[in-house]
């Protein structure tokens, strides 16, 4: 297998002992202040042009989401024409970031956007789960990407984790980053699963000294997923990141984002924490799949002045 | 007298059977008609009768769905605990409307008659406008009444009660959910309503009661995009005009105010106002015809 490139901060990956010190070294959360600092941030009123700005940002961020058993290629053929063109009756409303969709799909998703623009994730390493053996979740990204994946979202391995197995999470992230190529990876931390702040903290520069070019919540799959709070302790992650780095690292919040006033506050969240480079589909994204419904029908209350309604959307 | 310190209610809104306050914080005094004060009743915004709307769309499926007999035990269990709040509608009717104690009592009796006889009509009304057709041709040919969906009611202004209940009832027995907006200058016996309703077997959402400016929150509901109907009972006549063309744009039902004595007969004219006709051929004669054995 060739080298990947080197970490960002090659002494502290150097061995589990270097890599624990080093996690374990990052400050402690206050999770009274960061959900505090979350609630207070979520209160800013955004209205009129400032809104209409947000929504159509929003719009632009979404990873379009189907991860079901039950995905068929019809579906995943209309989640792609949406994606496109998501409000086929004003022009005007900008496509979505990506369509993101299990590996054996990614080929339909890819026909299905040919030409727009409008990326192909895939999830990958035996999501969303992740319990398999390394050389599984391998093949799995490689038929990701062979099938024309542009991104590649990966979950950790929780269990290793938790255990303590550092470095072993660091390697693996190592490996489907090399296996994925060009493809831009997103690492799921799944932070429902961690049980606390402080191990969202250490997944998030474990994920980013591995070379994640994205770092994401969540799978969607279990009770807990994106949270303001967890997300603004992640922006605060690839702030400090980039500050120490120089390496930018996007954020992808994924799993219960379902209104337009949920979305408008992770983007009060990005522009205070971050920055406003983040605010850009480049280096933020939604993962949802209700969300995009609710945002047009908000598009459409401003367009027109009155409430829309479900069945003015499509229903996917 | 006992020297106790009075315990004012805080009345509120009901929707999708919670008791929010206002999303505004607003609200406004209510008073009785020779200006003495009663309460302060929460003055909706149109982000209330939005979020009413959304309460009333996730309540119609399971209410549209419950089979009549049920619906009809529901409406009749509201009866129940009418009956038992009984005293406490008497005296908000007759401080809001200025009447004695008798005449506020009679209309409460009245009122609650009502909604028992619309309890009645919730698994007969289907025979009365559905039925079999005869057609030309070797098929039977049935039409079954439907509910339209999520029906605003804009309340009577004078009938705080009598009226209130004899708006709502032909909108919800039918399967219909329901946005009320309370009368603008008597809203506290809706607002007591919603905590009969709530302690009623009925699900949450399916009649959701906002009180505030009639025409502040008719506008939006007029042109909201999922409502589907509206009765504008309490409207006048320049805000009915008003409302019609605005209901207009997505074909909402619109049931035109009329005068009408609360007292009498209703008649099944409200119920009607909010059913859509299905109806669905079946191919009988051709099975029959190929010697199937049914």
């Amino acid at each position: 297998m060739p080298i990947a490139p080197a970490s960002a901060l090659p002494e502290v990956t150097a061995s589990d002992q270097a890599l624990r010190r080093y996690l374990h070294g990052l400050p402690g959360v206050d999770p009274v202040g960061l959900e505090a600092r979350a609630a207070s941030l979520g209160t800013r009123s955004i209205k009129t042009t400032a809104k209409a700005y947000a929504i159509d940002l929003a719009i632009s961020m979404i990873d379009l989401t189907t991860l079901e058993g039950a995905d068929t290629p019809g579906k995943v053929r209309s989640l792609a024409a949406k994606a496109v063109r998501p409000d086929p009756t004003d022009r005007t409303t900008p496509a979505t970031a990506a369509v993101c969709v299990y590996p054996d799909m990614v080929a339909t998703a890819k026909a299905g956007l040919q030409g727009s623009g409008v990326k192909v994730a895939s999830v990958a390493t035996a999501f969303p789960a992740g319990r398999a053996a390394l050389g599984v979740k391998l093949a799995d990204t490689r038929d990701a990407v062979a099938a024309g994946a542009d991104e590649i979202d990966m979950v950790i391995d929780r269990g290793a984790f938790l255990a303590g197995g550092y470095l072993k999470v660091y390697e693996e992230i190592r490996a489907v980053k090399e296996a994925a190529g060009s493809a831009r990876l997103k690492v799921i931390f799944e932070t429902g699963e961690l049980s606390t702040y402080d191990n969202i903290r250490r997944a998030s520069w474990l994920g980013m000294l591995a070379g994640a070019d994205f770092i994401k919540t969540s799978t969607g799959k279990v009770a807990v997923n994106a949270t303001p709070a967890n997300t603004l302790l992640m922006l605060e992650a690839v702030r400090d990141f980039r500050r120490q780095t120089g390496v930018q690292v996007g954020v992808k919040p994924a799993g219960g984002i379902r209104t337009t006033k949920d979305a408008i506050k992770f983007l009060v969240l990005v522009n205070e924490t971050a920055g406003p480079d983040w605010l850009d589909p480049h280096w933020f994204r939604f993962g949802a799949s209700s969300l995009l419904n609710d945002l047009l029908m908000q598009r459409q209350k401003l367009a027109t002045g009155r409430y829309s309604g479900p069945d003015y959307v499509t229903v996917d | 007298m006992s020297d106790r310190l009075s315990v004012f209610k805080t009345y509120k809104l009901y929707v999708g059977g919670k008791f929010p306050r206002s999303e505004s914080g607003r609200v406004y005094e209510v008073t009785d008609p020779k200006g003495k004060w009663l309460a302060n009743a929460p003055l909706s915004s149109r982000k209330d009768a939005r979020d009413a709307v959304v309460a009333a769309r996730k309540a119609f499926g399971g209410w549209s769905g419950a089979t009549a007999y049920n619906r009809g035990q529901i409406l009749y269990r509201v009866a129940e605990m009418l009956e038992g709040r009984r005293e406490q509608f008497v005296r908000e009717v007759a401080d809001a409307e200025g009447l004695s104690k008798s005449k506020a009592a009679a209309q409460v009796d009245a009122a609650i008659d009502r909604w028992v006889w619309y309890a009645g009509w919730t698994d007969k009304i289907a025979q009365l406008v559905g039925g079999a057709n005869p057609v030309a041709g070797p098929f039977f040919n049935l039409s079954t009444p439907e509910p339209t969906g999520v029906v605003t009611v804009l309340a009577p202004q004078d009938s705080s009660f009598l009226g209130l209940m004899s708006v709502i009832a032909p909108v919800i027995a039918t399967g219909n959910t329901a946005v009320v907006v309370a009368s603008e200058r008597a809203p506290l016996p809706a607002l007591s309503l919603g905590e009969v309703l709530a302690t009623s077997d009925l699900p949450g959402g399916v009649v959701n009661v906002l009180s505030g400016r009639t025409a502040e929150l008719a506008a939006p509901l007029a042109a909201h995009q999922d409502v589907n109907a509206i009765d504008l009972a309490g409207a006048d006549a320049a805000l009915a005009k008003e409302l019609e063309i605005a209901a207009a744009d997505n074909l909402k039902r619109v049931l035109r105010p009329a005068a009408v004595d609360y007292t009498a007969d209703p008649g099944t004219r409200r119920m009607t106002a909010f059913l859509e006709t299905k109806t669905v051929w079946h191919p009988t004669g051709a099975l029959g015809a190929a010697g199937s054995s049914y």
